[in-house]
């Protein structure tokens, strides 16, 4: 029991009383000793905390009370998720130290079904970008090899599962970076359909593409997680006024008659040693009685510069509020604009003030139809282009990143290289779409690959499905 | 190469957005983002004159809350957090005059 | 050619526009309470604080008062959506303004003024308010040189309703007809309590001049003006500046200034290198709002009968001009109601109108005196049984005593109309009282006749009816 190192697993023993919540974390607690100064996933380990409700856990189940499905199981949180009193820092230095005075949506959630907060983890400032290499307070080294990206933006979340610090963990995924990371670490990252999960105290980047998602070790645990967050919140005017999918129950269906999508005129980019992989999956999944179906996406190839003119545009008005006037660092200043411009320029690093200034621009007056009004477009023939192919198929395959994790500085001398990272996950988003990255096998220098499975909205039934049939067969 | 955006544009841009960027920087993020934009500049070959913009990921509507009063965060909690504050409210040096 | 005050051939163009603060218990887009007066920053939220991670939600009851507004304004409701408005100000908690850009919630209204004058409303739409600076420092706590200032967020998120007037309003006097017009209609209809005084209603004006027959001149947005009697000043000295700059040869530059009570004149607000371009797009935390039309017309058909129609019925009802003094100030204190129960109940409504315009200032909208008290002494008057003079009397000791029967208060005065052939008697001894004031009445000086109305009312100890009198000396003089 001890052994089984799954949310579902722990929750399982520590609800039977078989392990304490206090053994479990102590545990998870031992590996972060021995292993975070290297790898940093966290921006903060709460430990204290962290014991405290363990203790709290135990005490319940002593009294022979069900504390929840994710009793004891320890997890992470990215550090741009609010937790009332905890710092929330964005990897930012303009929020360094800062502690919200209210929980996200999701943070009450998982508390209340009983889960022990290890810590926030470390991601790209404000989420933008793909290799965590961003944080102002260090990277995140991926703990299979450290001299490798972890991936981003939620680099720390990927880094903690696949190290063990926590048993599952929470990212955001707004171009790709859950799954993304996810592909890298080699641990299972999902994207649900947006509007499924709330985004209630999700610090946020581009407000029509953010999502919160699961990352786990199993299939299983991750959709354990997605039907504890998802499901209708007041608070969010964007969610979905619908209870959470039921997931677990369907993992064993199989795929037999099922028809998955492999697209013909995918973006080039990836490398061989992913593509093979890719291919793999195919095979694997016709052999269980799937059917391949090629699917053309013509649109896909003008995502990313869809998404590069709408994100920053976004993030360029929800990173206003950052003015060192509420709270967050402040240079002072005797007059109120050059107070502004000093504690942003101050406060922010340079791929934020980057998609700032590039989305302020796209947005101003005299570009706003050349650059955000033409990309609104184009993000429309993408999800047409989606919804003809899903006619024909019940879910798409590709691969989740071009490449498997790269090392440190390898794409970062130039923006646009960096972007191309996310070519595979972007669609997605603009669409509005689940996705998840499964491991599927190792590339290049043994490093883990992932295989995108992409469903319609509110596909997450089938998109699992397929995915714990590539888990059994990885 | 710099033919989409100039310096100057990217200086009034930081302006607008309140950055208070140096000369060495306008002229780096000048040659980046001119970069990019020479990227995105793929889309313009597109006929997009029939197509609809999307603006919504998942078509909801009519979503409301009840005129109720909730709980409001604690003054003390929310000030401790303030860059400055005093008698009760937040502190900020003056305005050069506003728009609003 | 209307009368505008201004020099000859010159028009007055205004465009009004108006914030309504909503009736709302709660703000637009969080649960914190909308209250004014509270200590400050205790109405307080992630939302209404800009913190990281807040998310609105739209108050359904505001949608409700803000249908309420353009419906009683003649609008049509329409699908629509709300867009952020992108600055940077203290007082704006996520730097961008929640409002409605091109696609606001009621628009092409129209608002008639007295005397049929139409003044069309281009839309009105729903937007959040700001928090509050108060500057402290510098030069008497203006703006301009002040050392810091202090932000309350109270207000920031209050629900508001931003009416936008078309440019049809030609002088200043419908200007503040137009404002004091809306304010009934909010007051009415529930939205607001619009009191300028407080901020829950606030009045810009767009003031510009043209030679009649020439295109629109370049108009200036007047802020800052806190009253009714604020929006007449301002815009007269806006007019008078205006002209005076272009008849010596300057232009008008197209700015926004702020009007300054104290010295009675407008001032260019600093303007910075780059005016904002506020990049509106689409607010992507919220999802399009469209009433259907059942809403709609529920909120239509429970509309209460505005101010207007009610002056209309009352100056029907009572034979008073629909424009005048009486029918407006009785309408704007509710008491029209209270006039038709006295007309129902057999009492004089011309009459009645006059006592309560004159007399009911401080009685609201439920009267003390009961009105058929009020109608038996409007009866007592119309039968010719006591003077005016005598019934405004019987009147005051009625509302002291917050009733009464008017003919046996009038008997125990000892009031009594006088019968004609006496009040004959008593012109005759005025007359003799005062031959030089009668030589000149009969002379053409129609001054004189006060002071021989006066004497022959003392001689009759007030008993005369004095429009009898008045009406025996023109006779007798028979110019």
């Amino acid at each position: 029991m001890s052994n089984d190192r799954t949310a579902i697993g722990i929750a399982a023993a520590v609800n039977s009383g078989n392990v304490t919540s206090t053994s479990v974390l102590e545990e998870h607690l031992a590996r972060i000793a021995e292993r975070e100064n290297e790898v940093h996933a966290f921006n903060l380990v709460t430990s204290t905390q962290a014991r405290e409700r363990a203790l709290e856990i135990d005490a319940q189940i002593a009294k022979g009370e069900n504390v929840g499905p994710l009793a004891g199981v320890p997890i992470a949180l990215k550090d741009n998720m609010c937790t009332r009193g905890v710092p929330t820092t964005c990897s930012s230095k303009i929020l360094e130290g800062w502690k919200p005075p209210y929980n996200a949506t999701v943070v009450d959630r998982l508390y209340a079904a009983g889960a022990v907060f290890v810590g926030k983890t470390n991601l790209d400032e404000f989420a933008m970008g793909s290799s965590t290499e961003n944080s102002a307070f260090g990277p995140t080294r991926n703990p299979l090899d450290t001299s490798r990206v972890p991936g981003g933006s939620s680099g720390g979340s990927a880094a903690a599962v696949a190290a063990g610090f926590a048993a599952v963990s929470l990212g955001s995924d707004t171009g790709g970076s859950i799954r993304q990371p996810a592909a890298l670490c080699g641990v299972v990252g999902v994207k649900p359909t947006y509007g499924l999960v709330s985004r209630y105290g999700l610090v946020a980047f581009a407000s029509s593409l953010d999502q919160i998602g699961p990352f786990a070790t199993t299939v299983a645990d991750a959709a354990l997680l997605t039907e504890i967050i998802a499901g209708h919140d007041p608070m969010d005017s964007t969610s979905i006024p619908q209870k959470a999918p039921s997931l677990l129950s369907v993992l064993d269906r199989g795929v037999e008659g099922l028809r998955i999508g492999r697209v013909t005129d995918l973006p080039e980019g990836a490398d061989a040693d992913v593509l093979e992989k890719l291919d793999a999956a195919f095979l694997a999944l016709e052999k269980v009685g799937a059917t391949i179906v090629d699917v053309t996406l013509p649109s896909l190839s003008f995502a990313l510069t869809a998404y590069y003119l709408i994100a920053p545009a976004e993030a360029s008005s929800n990173l206003a509020r950052y003015d060192g006037v509420r709270y967050g660092a402040r240079v002072a200043e005797n007059d109120i604009n050059t107070m502004y411009a000093n504690t942003r320029a101050k406060g922010f690093g340079d791929e934020v003030k980057r998609r700032i200034m590039l989305g302020t621009y796209a947005l101003s007056a005299g570009y706003y139809d050349a650059y955000y009004g033409k990309a609104l477009k184009v993000r429309r023939l993408i999800s047409n282009d989606f919804a003809d192919a899903y006619t024909k198929v019940d879910v798409i395959l590709t691969p989740t990143s071009p490449t498997v994790a790269f090392p440190f500085g390898s794409k970062t001398d130039n923006p646009l290289a960096m972007y191309l990272c996310d070519i595979f996950t972007i669609p997605t988003n603009l669409a509005g779409h689940p996705a998840m990255s499964v491991p599927f096998g190792t590339g290049q220098a043994n490093m883990p690959v992932g295989v995108q499975v992409m469903a319609p909205t509110l596909g997450e039934e089938v998109m699992f499905r397929v995915a714990a049939s590539l888990e059994r067969a990885s | 190469m710099s033919d989409r955006l100039s310096a100057a544009v990217v200086a009034k841009v930081a302006r607008l957005a309140r950055l208070n960027i140096s000369e060495a920087e306008v002229e780096r993020y000048t040659k980046q983002l001119d970069g990019m934009l020479d990227h995105f500049a793929d889309i313009d070959g597109l006929n997009l004159a029939d197509v609809e913009p999307m603006t919504q990921a998942f078509p909801l509507a009519n979503v409301f809350r009840a005129d109720v009063e909730q709980p409001c965060l604690d003054r003390e909690e929310v000030l401790a957090m303030a860059p400055a504050a005093e008698q009760g409210r937040f502190r900020v040096p003056p305005s050069g005059g506003s728009d609003e | 050619m209307i009368d505008n005050g201004l020099p000859e051939g010159w028009e007055l163009v205004v465009g009004l526009e108006v914030h309504v603060e909503l009736a709302t218990k709660t703000k637009l887009f969080s649960g914190s309470p909308n209250r004014f007066g509270d200590e400050p920053n205790t109405n307080i939220d992630p939302v209404t604080l800009g913190l990281p991670g807040a998310l609105p939600v739209l108050n359904q009851h505001a949608v409700e008062l803000a249908m309420r507004i353009g419906l009683a304004l003649n609008c049509t409701v329409q699908p629509s959506t709300f867009h952020r408005k992108n600055y940077f100000y203290p007082d704006l908690p996520k730097a961008y303004q929640i409002t409605q850009y091109d696609q606001p919630l009621n628009i092409d209204g129209f608002l008639l003024l007295r005397g049929g004058v139409r003044v069309g409303i281009e839309r009105a739409h729903m937007e959040e308010d700001t928090g509050k600076s108060t500057h402290f420092g510098g030069t008497g706590g203006r703006i301009h040189g002040s050392d810091y200032s202090l932000i309350d967020f109270n207000r920031a998120g209050v629900p508001l309703v931003e009416i936008v007037s078309r440019p049809d309003v030609r002088t200043s006097e419908q200007a503040r007809q137009y404002v004091n017009e809306l304010r009934g209609i909010l007051v009415a209809i529930g939205a607001s309590d619009a009191k300028m005084e407080e901020g829950s209603m606030r009045c810009d004006a767009n003031v510009s001049v043209r030679k009649y027959g020439d295109p629109l001149g370049t108009r200036c947005e007047i802020k800052n003006v806190n009253s009714v009697r604020s929006i007449g000043r301002a815009i007269d000295y806006e007019a008078r500046r205006q002209i005076d700059l272009l008849e010596t040869g300057g232009s008008i530059r197209q700015e926004t200034r702020h009007w300054d009570e104290t010295d009675g004149r407008t001032h260019t607000l600093r303007t910075k290198e780059d005016a904002d371009d506020y990049r509106y797009f689409l607010e992507p935390d919220l999802v399009p709002l469209a009433p259907d039309a059942e809403w709609v017309e529920r909120v239509r058909a429970a509309l209460p009968v505005l101010p207007a129609a009610r002056r209309t019925k009352l100056a029907e009802l009572t034979g008073a001009d629909v424009d005048g003094e009486a029918v407006a100030v009785v309408v704007e204190r509710s008491q029209d109601e209270y006039v038709q129960t006295v007309a129902s109940l057999g009492g004089d409504a011309g009459r009645a109108l006059v006592w309560v315009q004159q007399a009911f200032a401080e009685e609201g909208e439920q009267p003390r005196l009961p009105a058929s008290d009020l109608a038996a002494l409007t009866i007592l008057e119309r039968d010719g049984k006591i003077t005016a003079t005598q019934a405004k009397t019987v009147l005051i000791d009625m509302l002291d005593s917050g009733g009464g029967d008017p003919a046996a208060i009038a008997a125990a005065k000892g009031f009594e109309a006088l019968d004609t052939s006496v009040i004959e008697k008593f012109v005759d001894d005025g007359i003799a009282a005062q031959p030089d004031a009668w030589a000149k009445y009969c002379g053409g000086e129609e001054k004189a006749l006060g002071s021989l109305v006066g004497t022959i009312m003392k001689l009759s100890k007030g008993k005369a009816d004095g429009k009898v009198v008045t009406a025996i000396l023109q006779e007798r003089r028979g110019i």
